[in-house]
């Protein structure tokens, strides 16, 4: 089996929205990531609330769950290694106080990156997962330069070891994908597991429109911001303790 | 006025054919170079994940930039209805065409998969200004090339003023273009600038011409065709106007990013402690690509020497290459602002300045295209003609002919 048809059946879920760009196409492939009846429509919108107080300095449970989870190599050196999570430091340039908080694409749902795209190949779905297509990237990285976040990677070179669900390519952009693979068989990203399980519980995922949900209620009821919020992304990912 | 000659050059000579297989080589050089990054991937490359534009970058840009300007030669000659210019408008055209070509080559043979163009070329996101660049440069090619054939065609000559208007209005959109695919990048300090559409505008004018006549002054020097200094120093002083309008744009772009406080510590960082782009910009684009040639083409005496004058061409271009460097590269060098009032560290480099380095498979890409663009140029004055026998004063310029007969006259 060609590795190109390998990395179609795994984008699985991601195939879903170029379905709504492309009706008809890769009906075969969806059918086997979830059931038909299971569309993705904007009835949901997939987020993540990060707790920073919670974030332990020198902690990267969420990192490394990530590299795991996505088959990110890390024997790479590092200007080029691509980074879907890291974890950042802040100081305050006033007070010195120190912080430490993830960062990783922020799933904005008004994403630049998809609006500079030439080809349609960043996009966002329905569900608010933004995604990159491999199959259409070109490797032009414009979307790279348009993120306010630095969210993505270049694949700079040839890869080996992938995950059979985790479609990557070199020559094409990459970034954070919610884990869409795993989100799309109703499991919760590696990162958001790990942190819960061996890190400080500061991630919480979820339906940010369920109000049902913990996310949900959380943001109704406690303070939250997004980063560079004067940029009006409405991103899917928000923080605390900022 | 006398009717132009125009002839095909005889290029039969040893060193026509040594240009061309000089230039040939370094395009074998180039598309090697693109081989190798390509199998390879870009980590043979300089660029990496902060710098992701890099030297291929600089030369597509710079190509495409003097690409529309170049043509504006033929628009003052079509458009504007100066006689004077008219025997150059076709190697303006010519020379339009070539170099966007060699600027779009550059640019897709540096994507991460170039064996997919034809997914760029038929899958379109219509809200990408990339897309929309993409019908420009096609536009652009087809468009001028009608335009040559109006003006080399005799029966359809009475056209040549309104596609020349439609190439001149097509080339101010292709520019506009060209500077929005770095204005639309909100979240980068360096570009947040409504004057960056404007500014490659007025660039375009000057890196164009500057190369107009330094292609004219080899083209005319080398098949031993009279060039005159009635049109050669009109060149160089309209050039001399342009490389002020730049500077003066630069000033203004800079000055109004003072002026916003949230750019200051980009600005400091151009201006004063970015090191190499600091030393690129004061002394690259602002130096050698303005004051020097500023100097010379306004020197009563030096603007008249030809040597002077090539010369003060080539520093503009230098300059040019410089300043586009500063644009790209280090616009992204400076790293994005995501946490102001935070001094950030991360394994990703977040408020790091970006670290990049040239390499070699790159410039020998970017040469390879510049080359690509003189071939091409080369090739076509020799099967088709583009040039005029002569551009001698009595030849171009009808006035100057009758005062020098005056002057005969008055000495007789
Ligand atoms: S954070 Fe960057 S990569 Fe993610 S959606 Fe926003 S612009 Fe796109
Ligand atoms: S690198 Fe790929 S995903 Fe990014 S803008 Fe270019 S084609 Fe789109």
């Amino acid at each position: 089996m060609s590795l190109d048809r390998r990395q179609f059946l795994a984008v699985g879920g991601a195939v879903l929205a170029s379905a709504a760009l492309a009706p008809g196409m890769r009906l075969v492939e969806l059918a086997e990531a979830r059931s038909p009846d299971q569309a993705v429509t904007n009835a949901q919108r997939w987020g993540i609330l990060v707790d920073t107080t919670r974030c332990a300095e020198g902690c990267s449970a969420c990192v490394s769950a990530c590299n795991k989870e996505n088959g990110l190599q890390q024997n790479v050196r590092l200007d080029i290694r691509p980074q879907w999570i890291r974890t950042v430091t802040l100081q305050d340039e006033q007070t010195g106080y120190v912080q430490t908080l993830p960062m990783m694409c922020q799933h904005c749902e008004e994403p630049p990156c998809a609006d500079v795209c030439p080809t349609g190949a960043s996009f966002r779905r329905a569900d608010g997962i933004v995604l990159v297509d491999r199959h259409i990237c070109i490797g032009c990285r414009y979307c790279m330069m348009a993120c306010p976040y630095k969210a993505r990677s270049f694949v700079h070179e040839n890869l080996t070891g992938q995950r059979a669900d985790v479609p990557r390519g070199k020559g094409t952009v990459e970034g954070c994908n919610m884990c869409v693979h795993r989100v799309d068989e109703g499991r919760i990203p590696a990162c958001v597991e790990a942190c819960n399980y061996d890190g400080g519980k500061a991630l919480t995922f979820g339906d940010m429109r369920d109000p049902a949900s913990e996310i949900a209620k959380r943001l109704a009821t406690q303070q939250s911001e997004e980063i560079r919020p004067n940029l009006n992304l409405d991103t899917g990912v928000r923080y605390q303790g900022l | 006025m006398k009717f132009t000659d125009f002839r095909e050059i005889e290029g039969r000579s040893l060193g026509y054919w040594g240009l061309l297989g000089f230039l040939g080589i370094l395009i074998v050089a180039g598309l090697a170079a693109a081989y190798y990054m390509e199998s390879n991937g870009h980590h043979v490359t300089g660029m990496n994940n902060q710098i992701v534009w890099g030297i291929p970058h600089v030369f597509a840009v710079f190509m495409i930039v003097s690409a529309s300007g170049v043509l504006n030669v033929a628009s003052i000659a079509s458009v504007f209805g100066r006689a004077m210019y008219k025997p150059l408008a076709r190697l303006s055209g010519l020379l339009a065409i070539t170099l966007l070509i060699g600027g779009l080559t550059v640019l897709v043979l540096d994507l991460g998969k170039p064996d997919r163009l034809i997914v760029a070329m038929t899958t379109y996101n219509f809200k990408s200004i990339f897309a929309w660049n993409i019908f420009l440069y096609t536009g652009f090619m087809v468009i001028v090339a009608v335009y040559l054939w109006m003006m080399m065609e005799r029966r359809m000559n009475v056209f040549t003023k309104h596609a020349g208007m439609v190439a001149f209005l097509w080339r101010l959109t292709l520019t506009t273009g060209t500077g929005s695919i770095f204005g639309f990048l909100i979240a980068r300090e360096a570009y947040d600038s409504a004057l960056l559409a404007p500014m490659f505008i007025i660039m375009s004018f000057s890196f164009g011409l500057a190369i107009f006549i330094l292609y004219t002054m080899a083209a005319y020097n080398l098949t031993g065709r009279p060039l005159g200094d009635a049109i050669l120093h009109r060149l160089k002083n309209l050039l001399g106007v342009f490389v002020a309008a730049v500077l003066y744009f630069a000033l203004v772009y800079h000055l109004t990013n003072l002026y916003m406080t949230a750019h200051h510590a980009f600005e400091k960082f151009i201006l004063l402690d970015g090191g190499v782009y600091t030393a690129l910009f004061w002394i690259g684009q602002v130096l050698i690509g303005g004051v020097l040639p500023l100097l010379i083409l306004f020197n009563g005496q030096l603007g008249r020497s030809r040597p002077m004058i090539a010369l003060a061409a080539a520093l503009v271009l230098v300059g040019a290459f410089c300043q586009v460097y500063v644009i790209i590269v280090g616009g992204q060098a400076f790293p994005l602002i995501i946490f102001p009032g935070k001094i950030v560290s991360s394994s990703f480099f977040d408020g790091a300045i970006g670290q990049y380095r040239p390499s070699l498979p790159e410039v020998m890409l970017g040469i390879g295209g510049v080359s690509l663009a003189m071939a091409m140029t080369t090739f076509a004055i020799k099967v088709l003609p583009f040039l005029p026998l002569s551009l001698a004063d009595e030849d171009v310029d009808p006035h100057h002919a009758a005062a020098a007969k005056g002057t005969e006259a008055a000495h007789a």
